[in-house]
């Protein structure tokens, strides 16, 4: 028998920008998500006409407009909820959530964390700025305690989200952090994201230069970096430093910095193990002040990834089961078992 | 002895007891048995919110009525010929409904010391004591005593041989009425196939109260209801979700489109979801969701992926969606919202019936938000009336509104089901290319219905963004110029008037052209006008009844019909909701009957107000 294979042009990340001009802020961290995001699509091998990518309200929920791809600008908090629906209906199809920490923190969280239970096979890209932009800067559900915001002039008192222990806490299968100034880390976190069989929930610190300024500079910015920034890869030794010096190691439950040569080798540090809960929830609680004494860095990359079935897989059984075993006729159905006759 | 067979052509039968009595079960299966008769019938169930209220107290009273009847009925009755007391308070709450010389039966054992006290009886009173029934058939059966009798033998415990009283009820009522016992017989097989023990004990209690009348001689006649005059055909019993469910089933397998329903439980919906999960056979996706939002968001997803969208609810629900709503209404997807209304505001009156989200579905919406808005006026009506709802939403992309409620969700009646070929088509068109002449396509860009296109992901060309924020015209850029907004306000409104040109006319269901009076209805009231109405134009008066599916937009001719009468009379379970929409489009005196009670509106109340315009 003869097959024929279509062969299908290769895409560039232009065609995966759209006519309409972009309208974020000059100097916005969302320049960077769209460019890394273009740059991944045309390489994951689904056609750009299954693709489909679901916001909610706030800046980053512009993305769409973006990508010329299948899209839907929602409600504000919703955009979860309406890809699942639309994953349930048509489990092909590449799924991505944008989103950001209002919308899918405050707003939005309670469709966040059921997605987690659920397991769609959907991708999460949250981006955090730690501010509300698009309302012109009043605190997030993750800004800093004693922030000083439009809406708090004295001070946030409100205690700030950690998001990844959120979603570890509402069991994420795929759990992940980024940032918008590392295009190549982002890039390979977008991978990991797209190839998790499930829904993946993926981080990103995204600097709003208007509102909130350097919030993650420390992290960013080639200086602080290194000493700042932990970057996880599965199965090696949590190493950072500017010059790869030092280390984390487990003493008991508590993580703790140690010196390389200073009496620890790496054979003493935590091995990271994506597969690990335990552990993933340890990393998500890296979570210190970077501006306290003695504090630990922040880790960035894969916490952790498990395959549990998905949502619209277990779905679409039982409706196969059913079929197989019932049919589908519609006139019984209407008829039922207790009919009468008039003659 | 010598059993005497009386006919009679119509019977109001009220079995009301506590919450755990298992009347409504009782009042199933006495209906289900009617309708295998070919006789007609109507029901109301009528139950506390409360799960199980304390036990014995007035709040706790659960009733089901049923009135089948030789003649063609449409409503459950407004007073009852038979009242079953399983105690001291489903007596007292229900005696004020019971005709004179009506029959009572009463489980002695539920009019004891405790009984009485729980429903506020003086002490010292007991009303099957003392004289007070007088004028009234009592029957007196001491129903626990024989129900533990008929089981002395079984092992069960004291407490799960009397769970099985109501059955005796069951099978007296199946001798005082000259029926067989085996439509619940095979209904108990199958209920508790799994539980032998517990069918053994059902089934003889059931055949005790059937040979306690039998025996018994102080029962001396049997009542028979004659085979009603239907139309020639086959007939079913259906309850209102029932039928709403196999008409969203009916609408998906016709437009050929999978049906996604994406809701949270609420009273009195939520039997829509269960009934819909048991046909996954049919292509059904279920999506019980975390709340009220996510389920007509999911509905919505559902939608913009290609499939009949459908979200259930009842009114506070609704309110919940009313964001969402406008999403789809913004994004012109096909989506079907259910509401089948509750008494409210708030939290309301959960289990009880009105007729009061008819404004909030029609305006309750921020921003220029028109929407179709459809009513149920019987059970069997929501099959038919959700079909045509789902007809408009696929065929005219846009978000319907179906309107049901509690009086028809849980009522039954028979069923004339329709042959599934006869069904109107429904239309489905997805745009899967872009044409000849088109460069790009235009998500936008509306047919001569005034209609967008469907384009569903995964069609290759067609890739577009569409969302909440105003639409260019055509495109379905973005944009936030003036004039646009205006054009787009007016194309959506256009949109759902246009309808008006691809629904039917609005027809009298009885009464003269032209006259004193048009009784215009929508929803429930249905029944209780039909009845009404007949009465008045059998006796001669000018008198007609126009009752209303379509409500937005109205059908083209309604204003042309209003006009043929003195007075338009419109009665509405609610503060008067209906009666403002036809006042508004059509600049007449409507006059208005509104009942706000929880509760159907009485054929003798109704009458009552007719005649005052006669």
């Amino acid at each position: 028998m003869e097959t024929t294979t279509v062969e299908r042009p290769q895409l560039s990340p232009k065609d995966f920008a759209t006519d309409q001009e972009v309208r974020w802020c000059p100097g916005c961290g969302d320049y960077s998500i769209l460019a890394q995001v273009q740059k991944v699509m045309p390489t994951i091998g689904v056609p750009k006409e299954d693709i489909v990518i679901v916001s909610g309200i706030g800046c980053s929920s512009r993305f769409p407009y973006y990508m010329n791809t299948y899209g839907m600008h929602s409600i504000h908090g919703r955009a979860t909820a309406i890809a699942s629906g639309l994953k349930a209906a048509r489990p092909e199809l590449s799924v991505w959530i944008v989103t950001g920490d209002g919308d899918g923190l405050s707003i939005g969280l309670n469709h966040t964390m059921h997605l987690m239970r659920r397991n769609f096979d959907v991708n999460v890209l949250l981006f955090n700025n730690q501010i509300y932009g698009l309302t012109k800067g009043q605190y997030s559900p993750t800004s800093e305690e004693n922030k000083v915001t439009k809406s708090t002039p004295m001070g946030s008192i409100d205690h700030p989200f950690n998001p990844l222990a959120v979603v570890l806490g509402g069991d994420a299968t795929f759990v992940a952090r980024s940032m918008d100034r590392d295009p190549k880390h982002l890039q390979a976190m977008l991978l990991r994201a797209h190839g998790h069989h499930g829904t993946s929930f993926l981080e990103i610190y995204q600097n709003c230069n208007i509102f909130n300024d350097g919030a993650f500079e420390i992290f960013t910015e080639k200086g602080s970096k290194p000493e700042e920034a932990l970057f996880l890869e599965n199965g090696k030794p949590l190493v950072f430093g500017a010059t790869q010096n030092k280390g984390i190691r487990l003493n008991g439950l508590r993580p703790e910095v140690v010196t390389l040569g200073e009496g620890y080798s790496a054979d003493d540090l935590w091995i990271h193990d994506e597969g690990d809960l335990l552990k993933a929830q340890l990393l998500t609680r890296m979570f210190d002040d970077p501006k306290a004494d003695h504090h630990l860095p922040r880790p960035f990359g894969v916490f952790y990834s498990v395959e549990r079935p998905v949502y619209e897989d277990m779905m679409a059984l039982q409706i196969e089961d059913a079929k197989a075993r019932k049919g589908a006729d519609l006139d019984k159905l209407l008829r039922g078992n207790e009919v009468w006759n008039i003659v | 002895m010598e059993r005497k067979q009386e006919l009679v052509q119509d019977v109001v039968i009220k079995f009301a007891g506590d919450s755990g009595d298992g009347m409504q079960l009782t009042g199933t299966q006495f209906t289900n048995n009617t309708a295998l008769l070919g006789v007609d019938l109507s029901t109301f169930p009528d139950f506390p919110a409360e799960i199980r209220a304390p036990i014995g107290t007035l709040p706790g009273v659960s009733g089901f009525q049923l009135h089948f009847s030789s003649n063609s009925i449409h409503t459950p009755g407004d007073a009852y010929d038979v009242l079953v007391a399983m105690n001291a308070a489903a007596l007292k709450v229900n005696l004020k409904h019971l005709k004179k010389g009506g029959k009572i039966i009463v489980n002695v054992d539920g009019f004891d010391a405790k009984n009485l006290r729980l429903a506020n009886y003086p002490d010292g009173v007991n009303p099957i004591e003392d004289n007070s029934l007088e004028g009234y058939e009592v029957i007196r059966m001491d129903v626990t005593k024989m129900t533990r009798e008929a089981l002395k033998e079984d092992k069960l415990g004291t407490k799960e041989k009397d769970r099985a009283k109501n059955m005796f009820v069951l099978g007296f009522l199946y001798w005082m009425y000259g029926r067989n016992i085996d439509s619940t017989e095979q209904f108990l097989q199958e209920k508790f196939a799994k539980k032998p023990d517990i069918l053994e004990s059902n089934l003889r209690v059931l055949r005790a109260g059937y040979h306690y009348g039998d025996t018994t001689e102080t029962f001396t006649t049997q009542y028979v209801v004659e085979k009603a005059k239907m139309a020639v055909g086959s007939y079913r019993s259906i309850m209102g979700n029932q039928a709403l469910a196999y008409g969203l089933i009916a609408a998906s397998v016709k437009s050929g489109l999978p049906l996604f329903l994406g809701t949270y439980p609420i009273t009195p919906a939520s039997d829509i979801l269960h009934e819909l999960s048991k046909h996954k056979n049919f292509g059904v996706r279920t999506f019980q969701a975390e709340d009220e939002i996510a389920g007509i968001s999911a509905a919505i997803g559902a939608a913009y992926g290609g499939q009949l969208g459908v979200t259930t609810t009842s009114g506070p629900g609704m309110a919940l969606k009313t964001e969402a709503m406008g999403l789809a209404l913004m994004l012109e997807l096909p989506l079907v919202i259910v509401d089948v209304q509750r008494g409210g505001p708030s939290t309301g009156l959960p289990t009880k019936t009105e007729q009061s989200d008819l404004l909030q579905a029609v305006y309750g919406r921020n921003g220029e938000s028109p929407m179709p808005v459809l009513a149920a006026s019987t059970p069997s009506d929501c099959f038919e009336g959700v079909y045509e709802a789902c007809r408009i939403a696929v065929e005219h992309m846009t978000p319907v509104i179906f309107l049901s409620d509690g009086y028809i969700a849980n009522g039954a009646e028979p069923w004339q089901f329709p042959n599934t070929e006869m069904l109107p088509a429904i239309h489905t068109e997805f745009k899967t290319e872009l044409g000849h002449s088109e460069p790009k396509f235009q998500p936008y860009l509306r047919n001569e219905k005034g209609v967008r296109p469907w384009a569903i992901p995964g069609t290759p060309g067609l890739e577009h963004r569409i969302g909440g924020l105003e639409k260019e015209n055509v495109t379905g850029n973005v944009s936030y110029d003036p004039e646009n907004h205006q054009t787009m306000v007016r194309l959506r409104q256009e949109k759902v008037d246009k309808i008006a040109d691809y629904i039917p006319g609005q027809e009298l269901d009885n009464g003269p052209d032209t006259g004193k009076v048009l009784v215009l209805g929508w929803g429930s009231t249905y029944g209780v006008i039909k009845t009404v109405v007949k009465e008045l134009v059998d006796a001669g008066h000018a008198v007609a009844h126009a009752h209303l599916r379509y409500i937005r937009p109205f059908p083209r001719n309604l204003g042309e019909l209003l006009k043929q009468y003195d007075t338009v009379l419109i009665p509405e379970i609610n503060n008067g909701q209906l009666i403002k929409l036809v006042r508004d489009q059509f600049l007449i005196d409507a006059k208005g009957f509104h009942k706000t009670k929880g509760e159907p509106i009485m054929r003798a109340e109704l009458l009552e107000e007719i005649k005052k315009y006669l």
